[in-house]
């Protein structure tokens, strides 16, 4: 099908503890349209992040085993080895890091940090390189490009590094990006600027945009399209006014009811029971989610639950979703 | 009434350089606040990073010493005093801190933990202590049995809970929560929230919340003050700073905030454009040449603004005219 830029199918990651390999994503599959800003929301440790180095293969593959299918442009991502990789990391695939300071070498002057990608993939001069540099710096709203060059990424402000972050994950026009966390470490009125800076340059390049995080505030903002993740599967997809309007899978709804809102004079605060189950310890068969909603009997749930599409580009996992109700508040028709 | 009252507090940092390592100049992380904190309420301290809220808490409980500005608590001059184990300051202004990991340590037990404010300030004996460490776990929802086990041994939520359970266990009357959730998650953080507002009923605590999240802050705090460069900017009740912000620093953050509405996405990109060209056009009349923020002058009763230049010969000029009616 035209359009689609990435496609994953049945991907599992998993980390060696003591030689048994467990899996932090376990089975996801999803595809990334040209165009698209695609969010991937979860909590810490559900595997989201995981899968984003997954795609950009990142891992020590002493340690990890990637399994499944990450299908762009006629390649398996996942089989790829390390010398082909280099080519499609960088000038295909872009990466956006959380912490703006540890991604950029500390002793290298940001013009030079920008250029490594273009010496490698692109065998321009170096009065176009520097042309390049230029140009992309201003892109990302950077002023007097010039001199910050020059300068070392410990004298900038922690927004601009973000932004240098960015224009060296853009430098060689890749397809794909992927933000993880992109703003976490920003105050929040350098945030909305990075985010709308995100929206421009996607609507410029036509970029597909793969945005992890676990704001739900970020993800209104920007995001098309959102997958939500706990302990390692997508439990709900849906475009984005769909799932603020209508969240289905009980932890989605359990989320939306734990954010403090702006506007409601509540006093509660939902809280989910129980905590994320670790790694090691994690149920591989069953509703993951069944141990933190005990009020829903058992028999509501999927022996192996799967996504349902519940209505056009909604999809849910497991059946519990039907009969959920929060604690306290009365069931619906399920005896 | 208030039981402590902060005035005109200044925190600054020498910057050292040249020969004999002279002091050249100074970093003014809190360059003159005062607030005031009655009993049962929950203060908010809100701004960007580096604004000098944390050093604003950390000056209060003695972390930091006070370059000058006075604490007083209950009647008494308690500023960069040096404060021994039978201060009654010490005991009733506790901290929990942002970072649960590092604040706990690695080699104690949690019984340890909790039980350092107890042996330091109220003379317990053994059976008591135990009662009371019991008492205190139960109050933040933590099993018995936790106490003998070590702080690595618990997620991150359980670890702010113990940082809470220590906070409370000499009975304070004030504690500094220096961002205490922003590093959980938002099941979690929304549990760590509750707890906090079910003990502030129990006991009757207040609160100096310190935090960058506006809707956490509005959620639990029934005063706020917008912090910028050292200095307020604004402070008020909620309705006050949420509904009609009026210095142009507080609007911006406000607009800045997202919300869980994908579809005002556009109109609040427009309004947050707006509010930009305004700030970089207004910007000047809201602070002086060294990009100071004026000082704050009444509204209403609980509202308190920051001058501007346009509008402060005007104030200067009602608070002569009143202030030489009360001579005549």
């Amino acid at each position: 099908m035209t359009g689609e830029l990435l496609t994953i199918k049945d991907l599992h990651t998993g980390f060696r503890i003591k030689d048994t390999y467990y899996d932090a994503v376990d089975g996801v599959s999803i595809t990334l349209k040209k165009n698209e800003i695609l969010a991937i929301v979860g909590e810490s440790g559900c595997g989201k992040s995981t899968l984003a180095t997954s795609i950009i293969g990142l891992h020590d593959h002493n340690k990890t085993k990637v399994q499944g299918e990450i299908s762009y442009n006629g390649l398996n991502l996942a089989l790829l080895d390390e010398d082909n990789f280099n080519k499609v990391r960088g000038e295909e695939i872009g990466m956006i890091f959380q912490d703006p300071l540890s991604a950029l070498n500390p002793l290298m002057r940001i013009g030079e940090q920008i250029e490594e990608g273009l010496i490698y993939h692109t065998n321009l001069s170096k009065d176009a390189r520097e042309k390049r540099v230029l140009e992309l710096l201003s892109q990302v709203g950077i002023p007097k490009p010039k001199r910050v060059i020059r300068q070392f990424p410990h004298q900038l402000s922690g927004g601009m590094r973000q932004r240098v972050i960015i224009a060296i994950a853009i430098s060689c026009k890749p397809k794909i990006i992927i933000a993880d966390e992109p703003t976490t470490a920003l105050d929040v009125t350098i945030q909305a600027q990075i985010l709308d800076l995100l929206i421009d340059l996607q609507a410029e390049t036509g970029a597909g945009i793969i945005l992890i995080t676990h704001d739900l505030g970020v993800v209104a903002e920007v995001a098309d399209r959102v997958a939500v993740m706990y302990a390692g599967q997508i439990i709900e997809e849906a475009p984005v006014d769909e799932l603020f309007s209508n969240p289905q899978h009980p932890y989605t709804r359990s989320l939306f009811n734990s954010i403090p809102q702006m506007n409601s004079e509540d006093d509660k605060l939902q809280v989910i029971q129980g905590l994320v189950p670790s790694l090691v310890k994690l149920p591989r068969t069953g509703c993951r989610f069944s141990s933190r909603i005990p009020w829903i009997p058992a028999r509501a749930h999927e022996e192996n639950p799967i996504l349902h599409e519940i209505s056009p580009g909604h999809l849910v996992r497991c059946t519990c979703w039907q009969h959920f109700h929060f604690e306290g508040e009365r069931g619906g028709s399920f005896q | 009434m208030s039981f402590m009252q902060i005035n005109d507090l200044h925190v600054h940092y020498p910057i050292r350089g040249g020969f004999f390592n002279a002091v050249v100049d100074n970093v003014l992380a809190v360059d003159g606040i005062s607030l005031e904190f009655e009993k049962g309420k929950t203060y908010g301290l809100v701004g960007e990073s580096g604004c000098g809220k944390s050093t604003t808490g950390k000056s209060i409980i003695g972390l930091e010493k006070v370059t000058s500005g006075s604490i007083i608590y209950e009647g008494e001059d308690v500023t960069n005093k040096s404060r021994n184990r039978n201060s009654s300051f010490n005991k009733d202004i506790q901290m929990i801190f942002q970072d649960a990991n590092s604040s706990l340590n690695p080699r104690k037990r949690v019984q340890d933990i909790i039980a350092e404010p107890i042996r330091n300030f109220l003379k317990l004996s053994d059976l008591e202590e135990k009662r009371k460490i019991n008492e205190l776990l139960a109050i933040v929802g933590m099993p018995e049995d936790a106490k003998l086990k070590y702080a690595h041994e618990f997620s991150g939520g359980q670890k702010q809970r113990i940082g809470i359970a220590r906070a409370i266990a000499t009975n304070p009357k004030l504690i500094i929560a220096d961002e205490p959730v922003s590093a959980l998650d938002l099941s979690v953080q929304a549990q760590v929230l509750n707890y906090l507002k079910d003990i502030q009923k129990e006991l009757g605590l207040s609160y100096l919340f310190i935090s960058h999240d506006l809707g956490v802050v509005k959620h639990m705090c029934d005063h706020i003050s917008i912090m910028y460069k050292g200095r307020f900017v604004e402070s008020g009740n909620r309705q006050d700073v949420y509904q009609s912000p009026q210095h142009i620093y507080t609007k911006r953050l406000l607009s800045a905030i997202p919300t869980i509405e994908p579809s005002t996405r556009e109109s609040r990109k427009r309004e947050r454009i707006t509010v930009e060209q305004n700030y970089q056009k207004e910007e000047y009349q809201y602070f002086d040449e060294d990009g100071r923020v004026f000082d704050l002058y009444s509204l209403s009763d609980t509202h308190k603004v920051a001058m501007t230049t346009t509008n402060k010969e005007v104030i200067h000029k009602v608070a002569m005219t009143t202030t030489n009616k009360e001579v005549i």
